[in-house]
Formats: C-alpha cells, structure tokens, sequence
C-alpha cells in the first residue's frame, strides 16, 4: 500500500475553501486545452467560474438559472469536440438535473465535466435547501460517471485538471467554506487512486473531503489511548479503488468509513460494498444519518450532526469492541 | 442536398418509407406508430434536400446536426438513415429487438447516422443550442435541425433553451414541431393548451414559419425561409396529421404508441399502395 506522509500541522491548519481549488483548477484546465468551455448559472462567481469568465471570456456561456438547458447545452458542445464544465450548486446540479446527467450525458458517454459546489452540511446558513447531502449517491449510480470528493483546496485543483484531462463524465465535489488544507503540491494525485495517508495496524479510517483533515485528528486522538489508526484518503468514490481497501481492512480488521453526506449510498456505502464481497470486516459508518441539514455556522452544525473527529474516535472505539468480540 | 429529388419523387419515397416504418413496427409488436408516420415527411425532405450529410462518412465535423428530441418517433428517423445508406435495409427488422442497432429509443452508439441518443422528452432543444453554440465557436457552416414534438412542447426545459437560442441569436439553429395534435392521453388542447404556440416562440425571440408539415413544397420552402433568415433562430411549425396516410390510424391517439399487427398491417398496406 502507498503511504503519503502529510505535511499538515493538525493544530493549526492553513484554511482554504475547496471551491477556490476548482477555480484555480478550471482556469489551469483551460489554459492547457483550448477546448475547455464553461457554463455559468447565475452564480458564477460563488462557485469560483468567474475566474474562467474573466481569462477566456469566449469560453464562458451564461444561461440564466436553468440547470436542466444547461446540462443539455454542455451535452452539445461536448458533442461538437469542446470539454465543457458544468458547475452548480451540488443540489441543483445533480438532482435538479439528474434526468439530463442520466439520458443525455450518460448515456452516450458524452465529455462533459461536472463541478458540485456546496457540497455537505458545512455550507451553514444557506439551511437544508442548499446543504448538498445526496449527490455522490446520485451520481455514483450513473454508469460511465466518475466520481471525485477532494480533501482540500489543492487536491481539488488537481481533481479539476485531471477530469479535464480524462475522457468522459465526471462529477468533482467541493465546498463553500474554508477548510484545512492537509494536502500540497508534491502529494500524488491519481483518479481512482485512494492512499494511506497515515499508517496503522488497529483501525482503517476511510475518509474523503474535509473529513481526511477529521480522521487525521481523530487518529493522532486515538493514538493517545493507545489505539493505532490508519487514515486512507478516499477521494475517488467512482471508480472506487479496491486493491487498496481490501489491503486496509486485510491489515487493520476494522474499518470506520467518514464523509459529510447521507450514509446511505455514499462514499462509506462504496467502500462497504467492497468490503463486505471482498473480505468483511467489521465496520462502522461516519456521516448524515437520513435526515435534512438546517441553518447554523458550520462548525456548530459539523459537531451537530457527528461530523467529527471527537465522533469519529467514538465510532472507532465502537468498532474496536466489534472487532474484539468476534 | 442528398438528393435531387422533385416533388412527385419525394411523395413516392414517403410512400415507400411509410410502408417500411408500419412493417418494421409490426415485426417488433411495439412502437409509435402515430408520430412516426406524422414526422416522416419531415424527415424524409430534411435529409435528402436540405441536410448537408454524407452516409460514407457519418461523423465529418463539417456535417449538419440532427436532434430527434422525440425520440420515440427513431422508427421514422431509421428507415430515412437507411434509404441514404448509413446502414443496411435489413437492420430495419430488428428493431427493439435484443442485440439490434436500433433501439426503441435512439442510441447514437448503436446507430450509425445518429448525432445524439434521445429519448427523455425536453433534453432534445438544448442540446441543439449546445451544437449551434459549438459550431459558432469554430466559426463553422453547421446548421443545426431539432425536431420535437408539441406534446413536448409542454416540457419547461423547451423553453430553456428557446430562451437561450434567442439571448445568443442562434441563427445556425432550427427548431421543427410537428403539431399534429395529439399526444397520450387525447388533444394536446385538452391534456395541457400549449397554444397560442406561434406567439411563444415568437416572443423568445425566434423567427416563427408556418408550413403544412405533409406538403413536400411547402416544407421545403420553409425550411429556405429558415436558412435564409438572420439574427434569431427560425423555428417550423409543421401542421400535421398523426397517423397520416393510414386512415384508421389517422387522428387517432390510441395509435400514438402502438405497433399494428399482421392484419392491421395489411389493411393499411392496401390503403397506402392504392393511394
């Protein structure tokens, strides 16, 4: 198993929103090929598209607030040779829009690139109605569709550029607010490559976005009563790596899977899925348990809804027994 | 142009082709017979006079685009693509069937001559404004064709891109209704009014041409009209009959998706070969 060493001070992490991480990447992604477009929805500098805008204005189309035209509109200009990027807010682009992801990009395995902002609970104020807490499972049941959750700002700049530089659909999800950074420039970054970014023999800890930073601190934790955790890095939900779960869950025998969204057809719901056909292990699962997020500051509702590395430690230790009883 | 066809050629190909369309829908047991047989004059004028095409090299950039956004119409889509020679006549009695190139609904990896699959009512438009949109960013001769249905014009995202093609001046873009009238559950008027339909279009900023959607001159001319118009998209509303040329099937909307049996396939053959 690849082990990549973070260089990130746990304590006091430098804070980047991941949406500027796609931003960045969007506008690296156009200067590499002519070919990139991107369609704005209104909210075109919320989710970091502006950039873009601003560097390749005849790239840039706008089409009012209509996510079902715009996912159709990219389907045609993917059809005539561009690699457009459809960016929205993650309930509106992948529910609102789902039909047209489905029928249209889908289906034919037509080029188009999506990028889901607001993802998770953390987008705070905003309430239930913009928290995207659905997607990944909406997306990941797609075929053809690839599916990528980065853990930081830089990593969703890379997630960016590779699924520009990568044929087909794919769907990178970010946030709105500042999150620690826990990756840099030199950390690896490969579609469908998940990594161990801290070794341990007692407890897989499988996270992906902002929840790698959680499980890194959930683990030094833990570390403290003496418990030996690994955290792997998850960011491909689709296509899922499972050379490196298996080899996890063969070394620790116990797994504790974390993502900020619905636990039920997420990120833990992939690696679950592979485990429990590969090699079962006792496991336990980390996020929003089937119920609507609501208003707050992201921290009081990240705490609220168990999306910490203080539940994280909890559940570990829940799974530890599991693994002990057997 | 495909072909130099006249008039008179033209009716004599529909009649060919309509009774391919019925004898392909009886050997599958399924399909939409109904809106088949209303669009195929359509069709058939679209890709023999108009469509700037080539069947011995189905995917060259420089060709025109087609979007049938009512999919469930492909029976008259695939005996056009056919007649042309983008695939053999005797794929045509495969159709829904397991394993065939031709898929109840277009499938443009199955099919050669497809531009786009199809199938989910209301996608069909945008995905024209995309193409239109792509093809201006080249500074390319593309004109881009889009027929839908008006049942379909029921669908919100319809006028989504009608209001995208007008904000961006889409002139490279044609949008094709057949309005015959009918959709599943009866009169289109009684389902859901979409009228009065000319003044919609007109007010997102098309250029709106009538034509009677079953006349090969008049379709013809309308699509001219079309080409030649600049500065807005130009759409075609098509008058036509559902069913049209069988007449138990005409105006009839239990015939919308329903496929005639051995006997019904006889009668109706009877009918359009003594015409």
């Amino acid at each position: 198993m690849e082990i990549v060493e973070l260089k990130v001070n746990l304590a006091s992490p430098e804070r980047v929103p991941s949406r500027d991480g796609y931003g960045h990447g969007l506008v690296d992604a156009g200067k590499m090929d002519e070919n990139v477009v991107a369609l704005g929805a209104d909210i075109t500098a919320s989710v970091r598209v502006d950039w873009f805008q601003k560097e390749f204005p005849e790239r840039f189309f706008s089409v009012g607030i209509a996510e079902q035209d715009q996912m159709c509109i990219a389907a045609g200009l993917a059809l005539m040779g561009k690699v457009p990027f459809v960016t929205n807010y993650g309930v509106f682009l992948a529910g609102r829009a789902w039909d047209q992801i489905r029928t249209t990009v889908c289906y034919s395995n037509l080029n188009v690139k999506l990028g889901g902002a607001h993802g998770g609970i953390s987008v705070g104020a905003d309430g239930a109605t913009h928290q995207a807490l659905e997607e990944i499972a909406l997306m990941r049941c797609l075929p053809n569709m690839k599916v990528i959750v980065p853990a930081d700002a830089i990593e969703a700049r890379k997630a960016t550029v590779a699924i520009a530089k990568t044929y087909g659909p794919a769907y990178v999800r970010f946030g709105r607010e500042k999150v620690p950074v826990v990756t840099d420039e030199a950390t690896p970054f490969e579609i469908g490559k998940a990594y161990c970014c801290k070794d341990g023999t007692d407890v897989a800890i499988v996270a992906c976005g902002a929840m790698v930073y959680e499980a890194l601190v959930a683990a030094e934790k833990l570390a403290k009563s003496g418990i030996s955790a690994m955290v792997i890095n998850n960011h491909t939900v689709k296509p899922i790596d499972k050379d490196t779960l298996i080899e996890a869950a063969k070394k620790t025998k116990a797994v504790v899977t974390a993502e900020e969204h619905q636990l039920m057809g997420g990120m833990g719901s992939a690696v679950l899925e592979v485990l429990a056909q590969n090699y079962p292990v006792p496991a336990r699962m980390v996020g929003v348990e089937d119920r609507f997020g609501e208003s707050g500051d992201p921290d009081t509702l990240m705490k609220a809804f168990g999306l910490t590395s203080d539940h994280i430690v909890e559940v570990a230790k829940e799974v530890l027994k599991m693994k002990m009883a057997r | 142009m495909f072909r130099n066809l006249n008039e008179g050629q033209l009716r004599a190909k529909t009649k060919e082709l309509r009774t391919k369309i019925l004898k392909m829908l009886c050997e599958a047991g399924s399909g939409h017979s109904g809106g088949s047989l209303s669009s195929i004059d359509i069709l058939t004028v679209l890709y023999n006079k108009v469509m700037n095409h080539d069947p011995k090299n189905p995917k060259y950039p420089g060709r025109d685009r087609f979007v049938l956004s009512k999919g469930h119409v492909c029976p008259a889509l695939y005996v056009v693509l056919a007649d042309c020679g983008y695939f053999d006549e005797s794929h045509l009695m495969t159709l829904r069937k397991y394993g065939s190139i031709l898929q109840g609904h277009p499938y443009m990896h199955k099919t050669p001559g497809l531009d786009v699959s199809s199938g989910s009512l209301g996608q069909g438009l945008s995905v024209a404004v995309g193409m239109a949109l792509g093809a201006r960013m080249d500074k390319g001769n593309q004109r881009v064709y889009c027929l839908m249905g008006d049942g379909e014009q029921q669908e919100g995202q319809i006028w989504e891109a009608a209001m995208a093609a007008g904000h961006y001046k889409l002139d490279n873009l044609c949008g094709i209704v057949d309005q015959n009238r009918l959709q599943i559950d009866g009169f289109v008027k009684d389902v859901m009014n979409i009228e009065p339909l000319a003044d919609k279009w007109t007010a997102f900023n098309w250029n709106v041409i009538r034509c009677d959607g079953h006349d090969m001159s008049s379709i013809e001319n309308a699509f001219a009209q079309a080409a030649a118009f600049k500065g807005k998209p130009s759409v075609i509303i098509a008058d036509t009959v559902k069913g049209k040329g069988v007449s138990f099937m005409e105006n009839k909307c239990n015939w919308h998706g329903v496929a005639p049996n051995k006997e019904q396939l006889e009668t109706a053959m009877c009918e359009l070969e003594c015409d």
